[in-house]
């Protein structure tokens, strides 16, 4: 089960869902790591078939199982595998934030990046900087089914 | 409105005697005097039973799914407001056109009981209706209350008098008369709180649940044939014995579910024993639609796209276009 581990006594280690599109963003990982480019371990990537496969359950789905940012990496608009799959998931993407956002849940816990697969570079500094945002924002707590509080 | 119930039971005597139509859809007296409930008749005799006046809120158009399954045609009367909810159906292909004999019939705005009964009266044993007023008959004697005071919430953003979609119609077309009412005016105010502030909000108001799936039941718009909270192995299957998250997810993906489909009927808030202002949070969908990619009435014709289920390559980015404090 997918928990954050936050004892008082221990710093806090942000748990990262990334659900990255399986024809740029999964590639955009493999490039990162054999160009040696490296990224946050506290990010766990599932790949996906497109973006647009994510539903919005899946997503507050991770946040009640103890994910503290959810990232959804896909295509750049106009370039999707399936031609427009992205830009359907751009529009529910964009509702779902509004709407977390609406609920007083910090949106930055949400982010949305279109990343090809040539860049490499690109996915370890998003990835860096998401990492960076979540530690700042602290554990999720207002998402979180406390059942599944370790 | 009796003159309207008169001529509702008249068309569907005609209808069911001619057999034009195998059952009729309709309401009929409740309990009380106000919880008139929806009705399905299949013979003449039943007919006596159907009612229709100011206690008539129930959307019947959801009814019709299971009913159109039944391969008969089926009579069905809506108001004006319910007409949407009956093309968004249509347009969803839950329910098929050519098996429903709509007939519009006309609304002055359905009364809330318990709008009446915060006007000081006591021992109410029948309401009727005269013009743009209620006379309410008590144990205290009569009274007369403004039928505009006591509408219910969902009547206050009234679609007008015109219907979506209709074979027929009967009578003449009536106004909902009230103060003029901005829907979305709710939605702005908290959208002007702070997050902590519209946090505190909603889980105030949202652990207010019980789970009783009263909103999902009468939703029009949730038409789903196995819906994903009858999951026994789902989290969200129950009510938490915490004050978790739960409650927030269950109404997220609800509303979530009927985003761009949700004609704002109105009935989830109606039915919510609760309480619970359901209705703000398919707003905040209607409006963030409303904003970002251009006005939209679900329900109101039934070939256009739905906002979901289209895109348009310059759609603004998620979170750049995100209303509210931060």
């Amino acid at each position: 089960m997918l928990a954050a581990q936050s004892t008082p006594d221990k710093e806090f280690e942000q748990l990262i869902v990334a659900f990255c599109c399986n024809w740029c963003s999964y590639a955009g990982a493999d490039l990162a790591g054999t160009a040696r480019r490296s990224y946050p371990a506290n990010i766990k990537i599932i790949r996906v078939p497109c973006s647009c496969r994510v539903n919005p359950t899946f997503i507050l789905r991770a946040f009640l199982r103890g994910a503290d940012g959810v990232i959804i990496a896909g295509c750049h608009p106009g370039d999707c595998h399936y031609t427009s799959g992205n830009y359907f998931a751009r529009r529910r993407m964009t509702l779902l934030m509004s709407m977390l956002s609406f609920l007083g849940v910090d949106k930055a816990r949400l982010r949305v990046e279109w990343v090809s697969a040539a860049e490499g570079n690109k996915f370890a500094e998003v990835m860096t900087s998401f990492a960076e945002t979540i530690k700042a924002l602290g554990e999720n707590v207002k998402l979180r089914d406390l059942r599944c509080k370790k | 409105m009796q003159k309207i119930e008169q001529l509702i039971k008249e068309k569907a005597r005609d209808l069911l005697a001619a057999g034009q139509v195998t059952s009729v859809i309709a309401w009929q007296k409740g309990e009380m005097f106000y919880d008139n409930a929806p009705g399905y008749f299949d013979n003449t005799e039943e007919l006596d039973a159907l009612v229709y006046n100011a206690f008539c809120a129930a959307n019947l158009s959801k009814y019709l799914i299971a009913n159109t399954k039944k391969d008969e045609k089926t009579a069905v009367f809506l108001k004006p407001c319910d007409t949407y909810s009956l093309n968004q159906l249509i347009k969803d292909r839950r329910v098929q056109r050519e098996q429903v004999l709509v007939i519009g019939i006309p609304c002055a705005g359905m009364v809330d009981i318990n709008k009446v009964k915060a006007q000081g009266l006591k021992g109410i044993i029948g309401i009727t209706e005269d013009g743009d007023n209620l006379t309410v008959e008590t144990a205290y004697g009569t009274k007369q209350v403004a039928r505009a005071e006591v509408l219910l919430n969902k009547c206050l953003a009234c679609k007008g008098s015109a219907y979506a979609v209709s074979d027929e119609t009967i009578g003449e077309p009536m106004a909902v008369k009230h103060a003029p009412y901005d829907r979305f005016a709710v939605v702005k105010e908290l959208e002007s709180l702070s997050p902590q502030e519209r946090f505190a909000f909603w889980q105030e108001e949202l652990s207010k649940c019980i789970r009783c799936n009263a909103c999902r039941d009468i939703c029009p718009a949730c038409s789903c044939e196995q819906c994903l909270f009858d999951n026994p192995e789902s989290p969200l299957a129950g009510k938490a014995n915490n004050n978790s998250a739960e409650e927030q997810l269950f109404h997220i993906i609800r509303a979530y579910h009927v985003a761009g489909r949700c004609t704002d009927c109105g009935e989830c808030s109606r039915v919510c024993p609760q309480g619970i202002r359901l209705d703000l949070l398919n707003r905040k969908f209607i409006k963030d639609i409303n904003e970002f990619y251009g006005d939209y009435q679900a329900g109101a014709d039934a070939d256009t796209n739905a906002p979901l289920l289209s895109f348009d390559v310059d759609d603004v980015e998620p979170g750049a276009a995100t209303k509210g404090r931060e």
